[in-house]
């Protein structure tokens, strides 16, 4: 683990040194990450046009091929192009991540900010949020995932459900907070409507915070979508995931560590930059770290 | 290497008094439990599920009907080539054979010390015979069962059954285990309570941890045979004082804790994980079940397209039994292109009209067949479990055969259990039923007419898919009736051609799972089911 | 004051009851009968439907819940619909591997990740800064079981410093339970240490710019007595939030790594109970661990109000 961690730090150390003017010094490891993820994001959205194989075609004479020649990674216990399947893949778990992302913080931001504002259903929301987010995580995803058959869909909605009473809780203590302040107050009293008061003063409050937490949505999610096929409850071989390909692969590791090495890679890679993405954007968001560092 | 490492977390947790403290703890969470098991020969094995039913009349899983053999002994038993041989029980069969006389043998003995009695085993062949099929069908003819006295039953049958004997031995799938009055006296729709049996080794109920482990000892007044083990006949010999079934949920895992040691046996080993093993000199791969498993794919007869014969004969024309397998196993040495419904190397094999099957499908004839039949592109559901190993590949096989034949397929992942509820579901395919599903079976499951569950076409009492067809169930009958061992054969080729005619069911072809155990586990006999008597360790 | 807290653990109760109703009826509802599995595979429909009439599974589901919920107050949790084993059993069985398996893996975690964090915050933007950094960022992008299978390969089958597999109880046999603990407690410490390690970064950090701190420092303390008597104390309630609340976070590892090296744990228990619909299991053990998240939680909340005055209630 170490190896794959010192040429990033390195690296940074090496471009950190090219001083950037202060306002753009967010360091080299996110610049290197948004690359990294765009080509990440890039190959999977083409992956159809420039795939050797169709990803799904099964060929049982040609079953577990070590890499090289006509298969680049070799293939599959089903005998499908590893290359094909690891690149389109990615189409997929992206997919999750994103839809996870945006569905828990849309409607956590909705009912968060309704908690947040509205005493009254305040104490019923939060009870239901404290009872979802009581139920770990990974049981909740597996149960819902047996609930309504592994499609690509329930795979995010499993996902979705124990995330969004965590961005609720967020959203809510920022808006707590935000209350209390002077400007909040002061509209208020000069007797600007609820929606408004809402929509002007809250809601920009608590964007920081949610694009930090959507990013890291994401890279969980795709994490949680490569658990979930582990343990049987995930989206269909026929459809590839970076998660079933793993899956797949987690019986022949020993023998052909590549089945797990290279869609692991991608995947890691890929919540990598989105973690690094999502810090580097809480640093910049946070006010207080700003003025520390000024 | 390991005593250095020892030394290492010796001292470290003597440097950091809050981890030793908080070690220290966790020692204390730990209720003090059974002292190491050093001094006894124990066999640990993987097997291939977790044990979680313990009774082998409920259920027809294959790890509950291991289970029974361990503790519960039958009346009579079969050998390697299906011929029924006394166990607990001697035979004799009246002229008008109607009326069959078992004697029980000396020294049978229960658990907990009880001898065993003509009653016991009255109980239990009435509590059996209430949800097997084939002890349905004997017990439709029969006029009374006593115990006539303490050793003898007397089974009175109102006209003759022929394959009566073959019926009460029969080692799947649900063999009849005989067990104490009081706990066959439990409902058959109620799961029994009390583990107690006369076989040749002893539930540890103590141990027992459902789905992970479970522990049998040896039964010290358990009295064998005379003769020699053959299958399940014989003499069940035990030569270990404990066995240990565990289940591992990773098959890495599992083969690697074999290579190293940590375990002895493991039942079924992945094909593809071989390579693993083989480097190993202290690990020997076999195939101890000479048989092995037949994989099919079963119709819903009930709701289109699979209700037209034609749809399901395109189906059929469109599988290649190759590819299957091939997928699922990989190495050619551990399956087998078989045709037969009731699979190769039993004694009513035959393969007539399998041959699309075995010669790798033929896509344009299905597609042609589909054409003619009128097909109207109507998704097909095809059930697919995504957590069981020897299921998981049927179904992607599958789909891409039938996409290519012009089907349209709506392949529906979902976990095992999903399977197994939603094939109960007679509902239209849209509203929560299906189309087609895989399974596997082992091959004495399915050799014969009578005990093969597929081919039973009562309509809506068969076997999920609820074929109607009486001039299946005539043949049926006409093979329960049949005399003589060629008249039997003659009916069962019948009922072969006319089952792939029909398409009753498809059979994929047969596929062997490899034992591994380490060298100093000897005396295995080649048996279908996982026995542990005869093994001794060395 | 007071009377917040008495109504905070009032709360409890209906949060308890929302979590047995959604669990009820989220198994209720979903495709699976245990009838099925406990029937085998050559069963017919009949059979299943008389099986599933006796575990009284056919009755109303009110009745089924009102049922369940009067055994729950007399402190009944059933039986096993599979083995017929009874579900405080199972779960006695099965609680000690993973408790010793996670305080294990928090006794690793804190030793490693609270000295890191500190070291980050000390020296904020230099290689060590982002070493530390990088690595937990690492630390939140393998999945689990990946981590599991290369700690595996290296140390078990590489090295052959541990067994591949299985666990002992500590009383039974200290040292093979060390042995066989040490790698599923690393591989589950990965993502654990990567939590703790940011969130000690971040809270000392914040704590360094802190007014008392520099006065510290300009009165001359030590360096190591600023970092460790001054700041990491006032960081401390954080960090010990994190730990507490990455407890949930560490059942959903548990049960891949349980899995990864056989552990007879709850979390395979939970996998096992959910893939066979073994509904008294289920909702036992969702029930057990809502139950210490709850508490857990309750105690974050009552420091929050302790924490922030300005939250009122």
């Amino acid at each position: 683990m170490a190896k794959t961690a010192q040429p990033v730090s390195a690296s940074q150390w090496f471009l950190g040194a090219l001083s950037l003017p202060r306002k753009w010094r967010v360091g080299p490891g996110p610049i290197i990450a948004a690359i990294v993820l765009t080509v990440i994001v890039l190959s999977a959205i083409f992956a159809p046009y420039y795939v050797p194989f169709d990803p799904m075609h099964m060929e049982s004479t040609k079953r577990l091929q070590p890499p090289g020649g006509e298969y680049i990674l070799g293939t599959d216990p089903f005998g499908r192009d590893m290359f094909s399947r690891v690149v389109t893949g990615g189409r997929i778990s992206l997919l999750i991540g994103i839809g996870a992302a945006v569905i828990s913080v849309f409607f956590g931001l909705l009912i968060g900010l309704v908690a947040g504002f509205f005493r009254m259903a305040d104490a019923i929301i939060m009870r239901i949020m404290d009872s979802l987010m009581s139920i770990p995580a990974i049981l909740l995803a597996i149960a819902l995932v047996s609930l309504s058959g592994a499609s690509v869909g329930s795979v995010i909605i499993a996902i979705t459900i124990p995330e969004i009473p965590r961005v609720v809780r967020l959203v809510r203590s920022v808006v707590l907070s935000a209350r209390e302040e002077p400007y909040v107050e002061a509209a208020t009293a000069l007797g600007s409507s609820m929606p408004k008061i809402l929509t002007k003063h809250l809601m920009p409050n608590t964007m920081a915070p949610l694009i930090v937490q959507g990013t890291y949505i994401c890279a969980s999610a795709i994490l949680i979508e490569a658990i979930l096929s582990f343990l049987g409850a995930g989206v269909s071989t026929e459809t590839p995931t970076w998660g079933n390909i793993m899956a797949e692969g987690r019986d022949y590791f020993q023998i052909n560590p590549g089945l797990i090495f290279w869609p692991g890679l991608m995947l890691s890679l890929c919540i990598l930059s989105i973690n690094l993405i999502g810090d580097t954007a809480r640093d910049l968001l946070d006010p207080r770290l700003k003025k520390r560092e000024a | 290497m390991t005593e250095h490492f020892k030394a290492r977390t010796g001292r470290m947790a003597r440097r950091g008094g809050f981890a030793a403290a908080a070690l220290m703890a966790m020692t204390m969470l730990t209720p003090a439990s059974s002292v190491a098991q050093d001094e006894q020969e124990t066999i640990t094995g993987v097997m291939h599920s977790g044990l979680r039913v313990l009774d082998p009349i409920i259920t027809t899983a294959h790890i509950t009907r291991n289970h029974g053999y361990m503790i519960y002994d039958v009346l009579l038993a079969q050998d390697e080539d299906f011929q029924p041989h006394p166990q607990m029980a001697d035979w004799e069969v009246s002229d008008d054979n109607l009326v069959y006389t078992f004697t029980l043998r000396d020294g049978l003995k229960f658990h907990d010390g009880e001898p065993v009695t003509a009653e016991d085993v009255v109980a239990s062949l009435e509590r059996w015979g209430e949800v097997d099929s084939g002890g349905q069908q004997i017990f439709d003819v029969t006029d009374s069962l006593e115990a006539t006295d303490e050793k003898t039953v007397t089974w009175t049958l109102s006209e003759p059954f022929p394959p009566m004997l073959q019926v009460l031995s029969k080692q799947s799938a649900r063999p009849a285990f005989i067990m104490p009055k009081r706990v066959a006296e439990t409902p058959s729709d109620t799961s029994i309570d009390e583990y107690v049996g006369s076989g040749p080794f002893v539930f540890n109920e103590d141990e027992f941890d459902p789905g992970q482990k479970v522990v049998y000892d040896k039964f010290e007044d358990y009295v064998p045979r005379d003769e020699e083990a053959n299958w399940m006949a014989g003499g069940k010999e035990v030569n270990v004082d404990r066995v240990e079934w565990v289940s591992m949920s990773d098959m890495m895992t599992s083969v690697n804790a074999l290579a190293e040691g940590e375990i002895d046996y493991i039942e079924q080993v992945e094909v593809d994980l071989l390579p693993i093993l083989d480097a190993n000199e202290n690990v020997t791969v076999e195939r101890r079940d000479p048989l092995g498993y037949q994989t099919i794919g079963r119709m819903n007869f009930k709701h289109p397209p699979f209700d037209n014969q034609k749809i399901r004969q395109a189906a059929l024309l469109a599988l290649s039994q190759e590819d299957v397998l091939g997928t699922m196993i990989g190495n050619p040495d551990y399956y087998e292109l078989c045709g037969s419904v009731f699979g190769c190397g039993t004694p009513l094999e035959d393969e007539t009209g399998a041959e699309s099957l075995l010669e790798g499908g033929d896509p344009e004839a299905a597609q042609a067949l589909l054409d003619e039949a009128g097909y109207d592109g109507t998704p097909i559901v095809l059930m697919q479990p995504t957590d069981v190993a020897s299921l998981d590949d049927q179904p992607v096989v599958a789909a891409q055969a039938f996409r290519e034949a012009g089907f349209e397929v709506d392949m529906q992942p979902m976990d095992w259990q999903s399977v197994v509820s939603r094939r109960a579901s007679m509902d239209p395919p849209d509203e929560g039923g299906w189309n087609i599903f895989f399974t596997n079976w082992q091959l004495p499951e399915v050799a014969d007419p009578l005990i093969n569950p597929m081919l039973n076409s009562r309509g809506d009492s068969a076997w999920f898919g609820w074929p109607d067809d009486e001039h299946m169930e005539d043949l049926r009958s006409q093979y329960v009736d049949a005399k003589t061992e060629d008249e039997r054969k003659e009916i069962a080729s019948e009922i072969q051609a006319y089952a792939l005619e029909t398409v009753n069911y498809i059979p994929l072809g047969q596929y062997f799972m490899p034992q591994a155990r380490r060298n100093n586990v000897v005396d295995m006999i080649p048996s279908p089911v996982p026995v542990f008597w005869n093994i001794d360790k060395e | 004051m007071l009377g917040y807290i008495i109504r905070r653990i009032l709360a409890v109760i209906p949060v308890m009851l929302i979590v047995a109703i959604f669990v009820f009826l989220m198994l209720r509802l979903s495709p699976g009968d245990p009838a099925a599995i406990l029937a085998g595979d050559s069963a017919t429909a009949a059979q299943i439907e008389k099986i599933r009439t006796e575990l009284g599974l056919n009755d109303p589901l009110h009745i089924q819940f009102i049922t369940w919920m009067g055994q729950l107050l007399q402190g009944d949790l059933g039986t096993s619909l599979i083995s017929k084993t009874g579900v405080v059993d199972m779960i006695a069985n099965r609680i000690n591997p993973t408790i010793n398996l996670a305080l294990m893996t928090i006794i690793i975690s804190v030793l490693l990740a609270v000295p890191m964090g500190v070291a980050a915050a000390w020296r904020h933007r230099t290689w060590v800064d982002y070493l530390v950094m990088s690595f937990s960022v690492l630390g939140f992008s393998i999945p689990v079981f990946v981590i599991g299978y290369i700690f595996m390969a290296i140390f078990a089958l590489g090295l052959g410093w541990f067994p591949v597999q299985g666990y002992r109880a500590p009383t039974e046999d200290f040292f093979g339970f060390l042995l066989r603990a040490i790698l599923p407690s690393l591989t589950l410490a990965t993502i654990y240490v990567a939590l703790i390690a940011r969130m000690t970064r971040a809270s000392m950090l914040e704590v360094l710019g802190e007014d008392y701190i520099r006065t510290a420092r300009a009165k001359g303390v030590k360096e190591n007595s600023v970092l460790f008597r001054h700041a990491l104390r006032n960081a401390a309630v954080p960090i010990m939030t994190i730990i507490g609340i990455g407890f949930a976070l560490l059942i959903g590892g548990v049960v891949v790594t349980e899995s990864v090296f056989n552990i007879p744990g709850i979390g395979r228990l939970t996998v096992d109970a959910i893939l066979a619909r073994d509904y008294p299991v289920i909702q036992a053990i969702i029930l057990l661990t809502a139950g210490i998240y709850v508490l857990i939680n309750l105690l974050i909340d009552l420091s929050y109000t302790l924490l922030d005055p300005r939250i009122r209630y």
